[in-house]
Order: C-alpha cells, then sequence, then structure tokens
C-alpha cells in the first residue's frame, strides 16, 4: 500500500447529470496499487485545499482510475475546467477501502446514495449475479451509474425520493426485503449520514456485517494533521480515528455516526 | 559551474541540513509522506504538540478553506507523551533529521513533567507550544501574557537542559514584550508564528464551519503578518528565530530569512503540495548561485528598513 503525488492526463470527462461528471484518468502506477473504497486528493487550482473523491473504478489493465463527482462549491467547480487532454493533479491511492472477501460466500448488498453510489461500483463487478445494488436519488435527473451496475450483472434496484423512476422512497425498503431474503454476507453502503444510520441498522436487525465509507472534511488527507475526526467504539472503548487513514470505510457496527 | 551554496542552518547549536523543518500538527509523527520522500529531505521535524495525557481533540469538522488559507480547531489531538518517547521518537531518531518535540499542557505542572520526561531522551529540541488557539485551558492562555509565557519558560527551562524553542502566538497586542519575557527566563530561541484566531460561517446554515466555531488561521493568508512578527520579535531579543506563518514558496523562504529567521517551519503549504519543503530548498540554492551567495545564513536578517 503505497501512494503517489502526480499530475496524470484525463483520458476522458462525461457529463452524467446537471453538474455531476465521470473523469478517466491514466495513471498506471496508481491503478496498480489501488483497492475498491480508497479515494484520491485532487488539486483544484487556487485553493488551499484538495478535494477528498472516492475511486469509482479501477481499470489495472488499462492503467486508469474513473472518477464521479458533483459540482458542490467552488473547487468542484475548478477542477471540472480540466477537459481531456488536461492534468489532473492528484495524491492517490488514498485510505482503507472495502474488504471484499475473494471468496464469495452468498451474495452481497450495495446501497448507494446520491453522490455516494460511485465507491461501490467495483465490488459490483466482483460479484456480479451475486451482488444486489440498491441506489437512492433524489429524483429521475440525478440518476447516475444505475447502467454500469446493471452492466456488472448486479441485480440493480434505482430509487427516488419522488417516485419518478424506479421504486418510490428510501432504499431502506428494498434493503430490508433484500436482507429478508436470507444469505447475505455484507452490506455496503456510501452516502448520506441518515441513510448510513438506516443501512447500518437495518443490517444489524438481520445479523449481516456492514461497511460504510464516511465523509468528512479534510487537511492533508494522508493520516498526518488529524482534523478529520470519527469516532468507533471497539471493545467497549471509544477510539478517536482519521477518516483519511483508518478508513474512509468502517465497520458498520463500530462507527459512531 | 558553480559551488553548491550550503543551505544549512545552526540554532542553538543544533545543525539543520537545509532550513526547512515541517511546522508542528501539518506533519504528525513523520510516518505519513514517507511514500513520496525521505523524511531526511526535511532540515527537521517538529512533532504534532504533545500532552502529558493522550488527548481526543475537538469535535469536527476541524478544518475550513479560506481565501489563501485554512482555519484548524483539532484540539491538540495526541497520543500522549509515553507514547510519544516509547514509539514515535526510536523511529524518528534513525530517520536523519532533527527531531523537535511539540509540547503542550493545561498546568504549569503539565509542562514540567513532560519537559522532564524528554530530558532524559534523545529528543533534539523542545518547542513549547504556549499559542494554541483550540483549547478551552492552557495553551493560548499562557502565550498571551509576559507573566504566562514566562512562568511556563521557567518550569521548562528548569526541567530540562535540552534547548528550549518558545512558540509565540500572534493573537496578543505586543508580540516583543512575549518574546523578551521568554528570553529573560531562558528560552534558546523562539518560533514566530502559530495561527491567527479566525471564524467562518456557512451562510446556508447560519453555522460556522468549525464545531469549535473559531480556529487558528494558516497558509499564504497570514504571510505578510509573520514577516512583520519575525521582523520586530527578531530586532526585540538576541535569541535566534524560527519563522513561519504561509511560507510555500522559495521566495518566502527568502523573504522570511531576510526579515530575521535563522531556520523556518511549513505546514499549510505542504497539504497543497506535499512536494513544496523540497522545492522551496531547491529554489533557495537556484537564488544564492544566481546571487553568488555562498553560505545561506549569511541573509538572516539582511533587510534594509527604510
Ligand atoms: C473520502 C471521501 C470521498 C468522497 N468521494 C466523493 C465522490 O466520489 N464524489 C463526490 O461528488 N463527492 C465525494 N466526496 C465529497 C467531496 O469531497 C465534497 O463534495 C467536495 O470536497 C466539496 O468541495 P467543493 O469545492 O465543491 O465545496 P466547497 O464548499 O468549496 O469546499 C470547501 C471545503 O470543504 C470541504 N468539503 C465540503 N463538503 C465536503 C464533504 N461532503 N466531504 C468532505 N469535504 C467537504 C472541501 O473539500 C473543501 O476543503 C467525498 C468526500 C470524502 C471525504
Ligand atoms: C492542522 C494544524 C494543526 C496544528 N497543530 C499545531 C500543534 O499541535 N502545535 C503547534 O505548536 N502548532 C500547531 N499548528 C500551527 C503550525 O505549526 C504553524 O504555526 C501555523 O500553521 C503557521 O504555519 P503555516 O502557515 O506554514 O501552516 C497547527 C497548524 C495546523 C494547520
Ligand atoms: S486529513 Fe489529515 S489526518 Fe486526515
Amino acid at each position: 500500500m503505497s501512494f503517489f503525488c502526480n499530475s496524470y492526463p484525463v483520458i476522458e470527462k462525461k457529463a452524467l447529470a446537471e453538474d455531476i461528471y465521470s473523469y478517466t484518468i491514466l495513471c498506471p502506477e496508481v491503478a496498480n496499487n489501488a483497492s475498491i473504497g480508497q479515494f484520491v486528493q485532487i488539486k483544484a487550482e487556487g485553493y488551499m485545499l484538495r478535494r477528498p473523491i472516492s475511486i469509482c473504478s479501477v481499470d489495472k489493465e488499462k492503467g486508469t482510475l474513473r472518477l464521479v463527482f458533483e459540482v458542490r462549491g467552488k473547487g468542484t467547480d475548478k477542477i471540472t475546467e480540466l477537459n481531456k487532454g488536461d492534468l489532473m493533479d492528484v495524491i492517490a491511492p488514498l485510505g482503507k477501502g472495502f474488504t471484499t472477501p475473494a471468496k464469495k460466500e452468498g451474495r452481497v448488498i450495495v446501497v448507494g446514495g446520491g453522490i455516494g453510489t460511485p465507491p461501490m461500483l467495483d465490488i459490483a463487478k466482483q460479484y456480479g449475479e451475486n451482488c444486489t445494488a440498491i441506489l437512492g436519488f433524489r429524483s429521475f435527473d440525478r440518476v447516475i451509474l444505475d447502467k454500469d451496475y446493471a452492466s456488472t450483472g448486479a441485480k440493480t434496484i434505482v430509487c427516488t425520493d419522488d417516485g419518478s423512476v424506479g421504486v418510490k422512497g428510501m432504499v431502506t425498503g428494498p434493503l430490508t426485503e433484500e436482507l429478508a431474503k436470507g444469505d447475505v454476507a455484507c452490506v455496503y453502503a456510501c452516502g448520506p449520514t441518515p441513510m448510513l444510520k438506516a443501512v447500518v441498522e437495518a443490517a444489524k436487525a438481520a445479523g449481516v456485517d456492514s461497511e460504510v465509507s464516511l465523509e468528512q472534511r479534510m487537511g492533508c488527507g494522508v493520516g498526518a494533521c488529524v482534523v478529520c475526526a470519527c469516532t468507533v467504539v471497539r471493545g467497549g472503548k471509544e477510539y478517536v480515528l482519521r477518516v483519511c487513514k483508518d478508513g474512509p470505510v468502517f465497520k458498520g457496527e463500530e462507527v459512531v455516526l | 559551474m558553480s559551488v553548491k551554496p550550503d543551505i544549512s542552518v545552526n540554532v542553538c547549536g543544533q545543525n539543520f541540513k537545509n532550513p526547512i523543518i515541517a511546522a508542528s500538527g501539518a506533519y504528525g509523527f513523520g510516518e505519513d509522506y514517507t511514500d513520496l520522500y525521505p523524511l531526511s529531505a526535511l532540515g527537521g521535524i517538529s512533532c504534532k504538540g504533545t500532552t502529558l495525557n493522550p488527548k481526543d481533540g475537538n469535535i469536527p469538522p476541524r478544518i475550513a478553506e479560506t481565501p489563501s488559507g485554512i482555519l484548524n480547531s483539532v484540539g491538540l489531538q495526541n497520543p500522549g507523551i509515553d507514547r510519544f518517547i516509547n514509539y514515535y521518537l526510536p523511529r524518528l531518531k534513525t530517520q536523519d533529521t532533527v527531531v523537535i518535540a511539540n509540547i503542550a499542557g493545561a498546568s504549569i505542572d503539565d509542562y514540567r513533567e513532560v519537559a522532564e520526561k524528554l530530558d532524559s531522551t534523545d529528543v533534539d529540541m523542545i518547542e513549547l507550544n504556549i499559542s494554541c488557539p483550540n483549547v478551552k485551558k492552557g495553551g493560548a492562555t499562557w502565550g498571551v501574557t509576559c507573566e504566562g509565557a514566562a512562568s511556563v519558560t521557567k518550569a521548562v527551562r528548569n526541567a530540562t537542559k535540552k534547548p528550549v524553542i518558545v512558540k509565540l502566538t500572534p493573537n496578543v497586542t505586543d508580540i516583543t514584550e512575549i518574546a523578551r519575557a521568554v528570553e529573560a527566563e531562558g528560552a534558546d530561541s523562539v518560533s514566530v508564528i502559530n495561527t491567527l484566531l479566525g471564524m467562518r460561517i456557512d451562510i446556508r446554515t447560519r453555522r460556522p464551519i468549525l464545531h469549535n466555531n473559531v480556529g487558528g488561521l494558516s497558509g499564504p493568508a497570514i504571510f505578510p503578518v509573520a514577516v512583520r512578527m519575525v521582523w520586530q520579535v527578531s530586532n526585540a531579543v538576541k535569541i535566534p528565530v524560527i519563522g513561519m506563518g504561509g511560507i510555500a514558496t522559495a521566495e518566502d523562504a527568502i523573504e522570511m530569512m531576510m526579515a530575521g529567521a535563522s531556520a523556518l517551519q511549513m505546514g499549510t503549504a505542504i497539504f497543497n503540495d506535499p512536494y513544496a519543503p523540497i522545492k522551496v530548498c531547491e529554489g533557495i540554492e537556484k537564488f544564492l548561485i544566481e546571487n553568488k551567495i555562498e553560505k545561506l545564513s549569511d541573509i538572516v536578517g539582511t533587510v534594509k528598513p527604510w
């Protein structure tokens, strides 16, 4: 596990929805070292702090990394000025990702909320039809990556708050149904905190392990500055850990959300 | 080809192979950037502020972005002095760089006890943080009065023979008074400056971005303030001044040394570019060659005020 700090060429840029972009960068050294659920720190020219963005997908053969992010403020907006052929300055790959046992005992469920859908695409790739992907969005025009998930062979369920496409309502409905079918090895989730809480609760109730990817404001992104604190409970004791280095993925039953 | 200029510096008898020391809090205990370059590339490292007992720090968010800077309110999260001495220090001492322990406390006794523990180790220097803006008790409260600053310095001075650097807060009316007070109590050096107290508010939620409401401003935004204070302090005391606050480029480094800094620390700039310390050293060498200066320390305090 080592990381790099370098500028890599953008080989593809696509708009997935209004203000949501997919970038593919050519970075064989990073791709070789990256695992599912890790993230990168992208430099936004003119801003002090780099922006943490999850790795959506890795292609080790092609040496590429795919990043999908939403413009939320000035820094992410600045990054979208990069076009095909431009260089993206990143520190990557960073953090501790999802643990995805190679041995496929039973099924896995991934739950993504909004811009939390990208980091688990490669889990779906790994498990194919043994994966159920439950993806929640505000409405039809915010739906991203549903086709990418479906093309992995994963059973893909889209939910929208307003019912404009797919199942109306929260991801927890379909999640509870899928858990009830049994034989689930693990639930993986990324999205808004209330959603993560609900997912962890549902998994616990079904006696299934869960792993969640957290967000926190970061400084260094590599573990040095301890600004990205989160609390976990292990053996009845509280520990303050770093989202950037000890996470961003934590065990659902340990993390305090 | 010109001769390679000498960019080593000496502070209180301690030699640094180059003038760039990683600033306390930005570089942890030196473990986190070694994938990119060895610690030996740095002149030194000032470790994360360490207290007698472990501390969990403040509730996040602990960082906010500002124009050309950042606010932080970590609140001195650290593993405690025993862990520093038993675990981090032995590892750091094999890395061919100067190791500075940065210490903080809530009481004079805390500072004394931590300094006593460090005295029997092979740590190279001790930096006293009497200026942390992010903890309610201790930290800044010592650094804002001459009496407070003097009493902590005196206690630590009596507890250790290690070189003692006192880190000053800019959040005072006259920083030179504090500098003189700690010099009088036996400080070997002062480091200038810690962060400036600041605040940002999210106008949609009307909530401060930092959960601590306020935090310390660092980065290029504070550079001119830091240069001014380094200049004032270096004129007020005889002990060497270690300059910091917003250094990001070789030009910044040279400017701060001309203002009177004998060595430098860099923090926030490393978040943006982890290679910044190395680039600064390369730029300093280039400047010295271009200006036919053989020794970096010859530029210290050479500003020609009007
Ligand atoms: C590990 C991790 C993975 C992430 N992965 C993705 C992803 O794949 N796709 C995606 O769209 N977003 C992702 N995010 C969220 C993304 O980092 C923020 O939306 C982004 O930093 C906002 O920056 P800005 O310039 O748009 O906003 P600004 O408001 O200008 O940002 C100001 C500062 O706050 C920080 N900040 C603001 N919101 C967040 C947040 N939610 N999380 C962390 N820092 C924040 C910024 O990094 C910056 O330092 C991830 C966050 C983390 C921590
Ligand atoms: C995240 C963060 C944590 C810090 N923690 C400490 C600390 O523990 N002790 C200390 O003396 N200074 C601490 N500082 C202050 C820095 O050492 C330095 O004085 C200040 O950031 C100005 O330098 P810069 O602009 O190069 O960062 C911290 C700064 C930052 C940004
Ligand atoms: S962002 Fe610096 S430790 Fe996590």
